[in-house]
């Protein structure tokens, strides 16, 4: 009864089969570990240059310092100049601070106009048409913040007796609040829309007008949710760089008011990298140690901002 | 003839029937219960965009009882239960005719803010649903959107009679700053009546209050049903014929849209005229 | 005290009162919220309307340039050179081309300008007195090239005369549009009394007019000439970065989608995978240009200013889009589908690939369109490989030197001749724009045919 050639044909064919199977499955696993290698490239170079960077000036110096003032002949010289962190975070804070008073309650009115009170048709049009906001690459708005804006608000100033620097951190914050507006609309409103509608009945059954149900139902329920959201778009304002490169004044200055040029961190990564590659002084370094400061500052954002977020989706499942 | 054409016979008959009951009861000043009559409602009909949801729904609610809604799912309990206080105004595309009276007065009136009305007839969900704020602060919600109490301690007066009257106070007295949404289903449900009793309601709706309770929160809560019978007007929707036969003194029964039977609660289950109700009873539909 | 929760008619008509006595500011609360949620949409919009407009507003002039309509005489007593040579009987290949290029050298040692201002005197009144310096600025200094080219291309000329279309320079440009404040003194005028006064006869004559801007498109950047400053190097550095952000992120995001949603076992790093993929789409674009500098360039040596690791690193950057929007359309497609497949004995390989991918690709090439469109506007990164560097050809290859649109928007709008190149940089970025817009137009547009066909 054993005529091996259809059994052998048949093991022939699976195990051919089975190879292409486990041959796919490779590749498939090796492109996705693209992701990771992306981040632990990141990590590695990030930290390995910093480090470099740290063997020329003391961390201290970096993270506490006030003053900002790299010098680039530093070839004849040993002094490679200051490298105080701290008028570029101040600076990056007062360009986020201004994007976010400008961007959360616009993006939050609009989100809660469009989710509770638009007739389906309205949000159907006013809602891609913000989210042009989010598309526009940022350069131009660089350039619409330094040709337009910039010398709108000196003359505004100047109107009311201001004076007001034509590139400063509120013309960079003030047009990057503008971006950010969708990141805040589209999100929050995602999250209000997961508020359940029984708490939405609740308040009304017991005779809310809307408003009353938004105020004091419907926005604290949805708090943690909004709370994220805000938190994701801070992360995009600070990593931000073509805005504030063209419209934020390039001034490593510790300053006191928004209303004059600041210099981030940002604007100083792109002032140190550029032309130069050898990447064998402070003056190139200094780029990495400052991304490395970004990306945690970031990451931290991001993480806190997705755990809150996953928080508030399962309270309501 | 088919079992559905069957139905559609009947269905037909029991709308007959309904027309000639409701000019009935139009003449008496007061019901089969010998109770003045709080709410009535005439020729109700609602539609969910093209669909219609109700047809033409009489009925007259008497004062200080518990009046229940029994049907099989679907049937409307809800939908005409939320006319009464016009919670459907908040649903996009439905529509209500006909008209609903409380103590004569035209629930659809133009003139008539629907935030006053609201404050009259109170609702209490299927599910409990606490706003995610104090037990406190759940309770004062009302009172101090609606601005009905003058200072602090008049407010801590409502929260707190209201707790009592819904029964919750002596479980949830050391705690009344905790989150609402911390209790037990059977609180929750019970914080929630705190909740509509607190604005000084006439009448107070409830759509299937016990649904998602167990045994015991749900007997805890019929018993609390009918101490309020006394000061208040019920209306409750409920899945449970035992419930509507236990705490209601009236009963209307819906079937597809239309109100089949409606009578003194004993009447209906031990008596009932329409085969209909007859069946669902028995546990023939739905 | 009354009883505050009174059930008798008196209590709650008193209540009834209470509430009443609320409702006209409760309403006007509700008006006021509600058209605060309107003014701040208004903003919004408001915000999108204005950047178009002041936009379209500074680059659309830019579409149109002062053109200088020139009849050039290749005069020869103005241009004393040899006959171009002739190939003679049995001379080899390499000696005829030498022959060719010396002769062109010696063309381009030839003083072109004095062809040039012979032109423009041939049209100059003959009461205006102006010196060659200051003829010499109304056509842009290209202007002896493109004579040259002409002629280099057909030694015929010689001892003719032929009509060009030369572009008037950046000054005159912006004086015939009105760009400078006529009532300025001499001091501060950027073009000296008798040229403004030459130009504004050219205007009335017809010798200068405005004309379509061909050469933004199909010039390549110029610090020279600046009025033939064009996009078309950009243009190719860009289209080269998105061929290889088209190559190289579309399979490996497809795929790696393909291996966490379909084969990946569930496990801590398949978790970990993820996390990892949401954070990477929000780490700033940035430090994609700090990881690019440093590994790409500096561990690998690849080529600085080159489309290569431009497109690799927007590739690292756009990968998260489509992962994350692969994995997303996976997750849609229906169970039954998969179980079918797989009931009529496919192998799980065969049913994501013959079945369940099909479904999904409308989704996917709908995000891979708008994360390629994302990419095209990314400037940030590319400043840190030396794509800011000023590239003055096209780019024949992905590993030439190379600029990219929106870092030439950078480069222009830093110009100092801010007159000019205010305009052109906003006309730079009408161009940009328009091919976003394009892109996401035909995500739509393929994305409705797909779907309804599917
Ligand atoms: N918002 C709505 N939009 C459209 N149709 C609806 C809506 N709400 C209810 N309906 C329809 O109206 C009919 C009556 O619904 P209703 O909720 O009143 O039934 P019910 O008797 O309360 O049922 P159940 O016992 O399941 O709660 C149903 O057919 C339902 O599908
Ligand atoms: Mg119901």
């Amino acid at each position: 009864m054993r005529s091996g050639s259809p059994e052998q044909n048949y093991h022939r064919f699976y195990s051919a089969r089975n190879d292409v199977e486990i041959a796919v499955n490779a590749l498939l696993m090796f492109c996705s570990a693209v992701a990771i290698l992306t981040t632990v490239g990141i990590v590695l170079s990030l930290v390995f240059e910093a480090i470099r960077f740290f063997s020329f000036i003391n961390p201290a110096d970096f993270f506490f310092g006030t003053v900002w003032s790299p010098k680039f002949s530093s070839t004849t010289t040993n002094d490679h100049g200051q490298y105080g962190l701290l008028p570029l975070l101040t600076g990056t804070l007062w360009v986020a601070t201004i994007a976010s008073l400008v961007a959360v309650p616009i993006g939050l009115m609009t989100a809660i106009y469009l989710s509770q009170y638009a007739p389906r048709n309205v949000r159907a049009v006013i809602k891609p048409i913000i989210e042009i906001l989010a598309g526009i690459p940022t350069i131009v708005y660089g350039f619409f913040a330094l040709v337009t804006v910039g010398p709108f608000l000196k003359g505004a100033g100047a109107l009311v007796g201001l004076d007001i620097s034509a590139t400063s951190a509120l013309t960079a914050g003030l047009v990057m609040g503008v971006m950010i507006i969708p990141f805040i609309s589209s999100l929050s409103d995602d999250i209000l829309n997961q508020v359940p509608l029984a708490m939405r009945d609740g308040s009304y059954g017991l005779g809310a007008t809307q408003s009353e149900t938004i105020r004091k139902v419907l926005l604290p329920s949805a708090l943690p949710g909004i709370v994220g959201a805000f938190l994701l778009a801070v992360s995009r304002a600070i990593g931000e760089t073509m805005i504030v490169v063209l419209a934020a004044g390039n001034s490593p200055v510790l300053r006191g008011t928004p209303l004059e040029p600041i210099s981030t961190i940002t604007v100083s990564i792109v002032n140190q990298l550029t032309g130069d590659t050898d990447f064998t002084g402070p003056q190139s370094l200094v780029a990495f140690a400052l991304g490395l400061t970004l990306f945690i500052m970031t990451l931290l954002l991001n993480i806190a901002a997705l755990y809150i977020v996953r928080r508030f989706r399962e309270q309501y499942e | 003839m088919t079992n559905l054409e069957n139905a559609q016979m009947d269905m037909l008959a029991g709308k007959v029937k309904m027309t000639q009951q409701s000019v009935n009861t139009a003449m008496n000043p007061s019901d089969a219960l010998d109770r003045p009559i709080r709410l009535t409602a005439r020729d109700v009909t609602v539609h969910y965009g093209a669909k219609q949801a109700l047809h033409g729904i009489s009925i007259d609610i008497p004062d200080r009882a518990v009046t229940s809604f029994i049907g099989p799912s679907g049937c409307g309990k809800s939908t005409f239960l939320r006319c009464i206080n016009r919670m459907n105004d908040t649903i996009e595309g439905a529509k209500v005719g006909g008209t609903i009276k409380l103590d004569g007065e035209d629930v659809y009136d133009p003139n008539l803010d629907v935030v006053e009305l609201r404050a009259r007839i109170g609702m209490v969900f299927q599910k409990p649903n606490p706003f995610p704020k104090s037990i406190y602060e759940n309770v004062a919600y009302g009172p101090r959107i609606h601005g009905l109490a003058r200072n602090k301690a008049d407010l801590d007066e409502i929260v707190i009679s209201s707790l009592r009257k819904a029964g919750l106070f002596e479980e949830v007295k050391d705690r009344l700053g905790e989150a609402g949404t911390g209790l037990s289903g059977g609180q929750q449900q019970r914080l929630c009546i705190a909740r509509a009793i607190a604005v000084g309601p006439e009448v107070i709706l409830m759509d299937e209050p016990c649904s998602a309770l167990d045994p015991i929160a749900t007997a805890i809560i019929e018993e609390l049903i009918d101490e309020l019978r006394e000061n208040y007007t019920i209306v409750i929707v409920t899945h449970s014929m035992q419930q509507a036969a236990r705490v209601s003194q009236k009963t209307a029964f819906f079937h597809l849209g239309n109100l089949i039977e409606e009578g003194v609660t004993e009447d209906i289950f031990t008596n009932p005229v329409n085969k209909q109700t007859q069946d669902y009873i028995m546990g023939r539909i739905g | 005290m009354t009883d505050l929760l009174g059930t008798g008619r008196k209590a709650a008509n008193e209540r009834t009162q209470l509430v009443r006595a609320g409702l006209r500011r409760r309403h006007r609360n509700e008006q006021a919220f509600r058209i605060l949620g309107i003014v701040a949409i208004c903003c919004a919009l408001g915000f999108v309307a204005l950047l178009f407009t002041d936009v379209l507003r500074k680059g659309i002039p830019a579409f149109h340039q002062a053109t200088l309509h020139l009849d050039v005489t290749y005069d020869p007593t103005l241009l004393n050179v040899d006959p171009v040579p002739e190939r003679t009987a049995g001379q080899s290949d390499a000696d005829f081309n030498a022959a060719r290029l010396a002769w062109q050298r010696s063309v381009a040692m030839l003083n072109w300008n004095k062809v040039v201002e012979a032109a423009l005197r041939t049209v100059t009144p003959a009461g205006l007195e102006i010196d060659s310096r200051q003829l010499l600025t109304i056509p842009e200094t290209n202007a002896r090239h493109v004579i040259r080219e002409a002629f280099v291309a057909n030694p015929n000329l010689l001892g003719r005369t032929r009509s060009f279309d030369l572009l008037a320079s950046a000054n005159v440009d912006n004086w015939v549009k009105g760009n400078i404040d006529r009532e300025l003194g001499d001091a501060q005028q950027q073009m000296p009394a008798q040229a403004r006064a030459l130009v504004d006869g050219w205007v009335a004559d017809g010798t200068i007019t405005q004309d379509f801007a061909w050469g933004l498109f199909t010039n390549v950047d110029s610090r020279a000439a600046p009025a033939s400053a064009g996009l078309a190097g950009a243009f190719m550095g860009s289209l080269y970065m998105m061929l290889v952000v088209i190559v190289l992120a579309v399979p490996i995001g497809v795929a790696s989608a393909i291996y966490l949603e379909e084969f990946a076992p569930k496990s801590r790093l398949t978790d970990l995978i993820e996390v990892n993929i949401n954070n990477l789409a929000a780490v700033p674009s940035i430090v994609f240009g700090l990881l690019g500098a440093a590994v790409f360039i500096n561990f690998f040596h690849l080529p600085r200013s080159a489309p290569l690791v431009g497109g690799l690193v927007l590739t690292l950057m756009t990968l998260p889009t489509i992962i994350i929007a692969t994995r997303a359309a996976l997750q849609g497609v229906s169970p039954a589908l998969r179980q079918a497949a797989l009931g009529l004995g496919a192998s799980k390989t065969q049913m994501v690939f013959h079945h369940v991918l099909p479904v999904t690709f409308p989704s996917i090439l709908t995000a891979t369109i708008i994360g390629v469109a994302q990419a095209l506007g990314e400037t940030a990164p590319l400043l840190l490989i030396g794509m800011n560097a000023f590239v003055a050809s096209v780019p024949g290859s992905i590993v030439d030197q190379a600029t990219a649109l929106p870092v030439q928007i950078f480069l222009w709008q830093g110009n100092e001749n801010r007159n000019f190149f205010e305009a052109r940089t906003s006309a730079a970025i009408m161009v940009l724009l328009g091919l976003m817009i394009l892109l996401n137009a035909v995500a739509i547009f393929l994305r409705t045919r797909l779907e309804r066909r599917a």
